[in-house]
């Protein structure tokens, strides 16, 4: 089994840097790149010029991104046992790690390269070509290679988010073998239907500013499937698994709104009135989830809670995300409350009558929030806010919703069968779940021969 | 008056809980503790560095009982904390010299109940 798993990493290795060698002229061009661009970028009549603000803006926002994904790592690790910290830590690690490298590779261009196929395409495999002009649909103002960092961070949180789904029972060597092969064959996909260039919800029209779609309903899906398949935890059936460190889990949340900025404001890829609505409609209406949520706990259970209100926070800034850089500042509002209400409903009165074990609330967290965002983007969405945008519903242009619902709906329906079939694929080479003596001992000491916390010196 | 003292598996403790309240005894104290018996524990590495059978985390509880509770506490805890696997851990009983109640001042079986 060990060794079919280092057979996979191995075969992975072989063909990336086979791929490399083939194409390491093209990284590295010597004299001028101009003729590897102009295959496919526009005439250069128009050669678009690098403005160093809008630049400066994308590259501090994908720094902002990258701390996300960290930051989820303790929004995560604090709501688990205290003897599988490490395992949830270590699994947003290494997909930082993983993903970058499978970006570089061949994740960009399988996502990003124009074509109007199932991907991209493996043009700009190894980034190859890709330097410091901009390409005019990728951010007319900054570099591409840029644009590609910029996006290699959505890349990576988006299988990171997933991971709170089979928190606390999935063996590492399955885990890792299971996002390579979805960031592959369900993330750059979805990526180049939304958002590359002669994808086919981009050319129908649909709206995802910063990844409602590609991002929280692709995980959100996915973790969903693989709480249902993976099973529940081991002792859920007697009591609720406790959070053991929620200052942990608040740091995290702090982490990921301030990271969201980028996400969401560094997505207009470019300093422009967009970036700034962007950034003001995040922050409100993530607020305004936290504190909904906060009251529907006072008035439902007693006490407002504080893992109540960063769950708030983060559902209502996922729900934001398709929407920044399309709605005004009241949408914004109205679309954070309602997506704590939705959330709260999924997280506490569907979920345990379903019986399903989302561990840590992906499903009903980001993929509710993500629907909901998406919708309400085909109802809010006003070309006064975004030019480039269009109308929503309430501003007399129907169609916007219902290529936002097929939208949704299509990527729910992909999303849950592309990843299923790497599941049972996955389950019946190398067996998903750990042990059930792992699972009781916890995945720090077992996986990671590791422990968190020492109880002497 | 006897003091029962049982190191058990920490996954184990949510099911001796419900086995002793089961049983009617409700007062018990629960400690975090470290420990291996002939069971060896976990091989750690840091930085490559092995550390061979560390301790591992067990749970110690101690419930003070009259003689009466004595055998339906053991048993409880035998039926909640029992895998049959290496590890379950180990029940010792000692005798109780005396306890008092530190809010009434009482003493003896009328304090531990």
């Amino acid at each position: 089994m060990r060794s079919l798993i280092l057979l996979c990493v191995c075969l992975f290795l072989f063909v990336s840097i086979g791929i490399v060698n083939a194409q390491v002229a093209g990284i590295y061009p010597t004299t001028d790149p101009q003729p590897i661009t102009t295959q496919i970028s526009p005439p250069a009549a128009a050669t678009p010029k690098v403005d160093t603000g809008d630049a400066t803006w994308v590259l501090i926002s994908s720094a902002l991104v990258m701390l996300m994904t960290p930051g989820l790592a303790f929004f995560y690790g604090g709501m688990v046992g205290r003897k599988n910290i490490l395992g949830i830590l270590m699994q947003c690690f290494i997909i930082l790690c993983l993903v970058s490298v499978v970006w570089v590779l061949f994740g960009y261009s399988l996502s990003f390269a124009p074509g109007k196929g199932f991907w991209g395409g493996f043009q700009w495999v190894g980034l190859k070509g890709i330097g410091f002009e901009p390409y005019a649909d990728y951010g007319a103002t900054i570099p591409h290679q840029l644009f590609a960092i910029f996006q290699m961070m959505f890349a990576i949180i988006t299988p990171a988010l997933i991971i709170g789904a089979f928190a606390e029972r999935m063996k590492f060597s399955a885990f890792l073998l299971f996002i390579l092969l979805w960031t592959t064959f369900v993330y750059n996909p979805i990526c180049h239907w939304v958002w590359g260039v002669g994808g086919w919800l981009k050319d129908m029209g649909v709206l995802d500013f910063a990844g409602g779609i590609v991002v929280h309903i692709s995980a959100g899906v996915t973790a969903l499937m693989t709480a249902i398949f993976i099973g529940k935890r081991n002792g859920t059936t007697k009591k609720a698994i406790l959070p053991h460190n929620l200052p942990f889990t608040v740091l995290g949340t702090g982490l990921l709104w301030f990271g969201w900025f980028g996400f969401n404001a560094g997505s207009a890829l470019g300093m422009n009135s967009v970036a700034v609505n962007a950034f003001l409609v995040t922050n409100t209406s993530g607020a305004a989830a936290g504190l909904t949520w906060a009251i529907i706990d006072w008035v439902f259970q007693e006490k407002p809670t504080m893992l109540g209100t960063a769950t708030g926070a983060v559902g209502g800034l996922a729900a934001i995300t398709p929407a920044a850089g399309f709605v005004g500042v009241f949408p914004a509002l109205v679309i954070g409350a309602v997506a704590s209400i939705i959330c709260y409903i999924a997280v506490t009165l569907v979920k345990p009558r379903l019986g399903y074990d989302d561990a840590l609330d992906v499903f009903g967290v980001h993929c509710i929030g993500g629907v909901w965002g998406v919708l309400a983007t085909g109802l809010f969405a006003s070309k006064a806010v975004n030019p480039a945008g269009a109308d929503g519903l309430f501003f007399g242009n129907p169609k916007l919703f219902l290529i936002q619902l097929m939208a949704a709906g299509v990527t729910l329906a992909y999303g849950f069968i592309a990843s299923l079939i790497i599941y049972k694929f996955v389950d019946l080479t190398i067996k998903v779940r750990v042990k059930e003596k792992d699972e009781l001992m916890g995945l720090d000491l077992t996986q990671h021969h590791e422990n968190a916390y020492t109880i002497l010196e | 008056m006897k003091l029962i003292v049982a190191i058990i598996k920490p996954d184990r403790l949510e099911a001796v809980k419900q086995e002793l309240y089961k049983a009617e005894v409700n007062l018990i104290t629960v400690n975090e503790v470290l420990g291996h018996g002939r069971q060896m524990g976990v091989t750690e590495i840091y930085r490559g560095v092995k550390e061979v059978g560390n301790l591992l985390r067990k749970i110690r509880l101690e419930i003070a009982v009259n003689e009466d509770f004595v055998e339906p506490t053991i048993s409880a805890i035998l039926r909640g904390a029992q895998t049959g696997q290496i590890g379950d851990g180990k029940i010792f009983v000692l005798d109780l010299v005396e306890c008092i109640r530190i809010r009434t001042e009482e003493r003896g079986g009328q304090a531990i109940g």
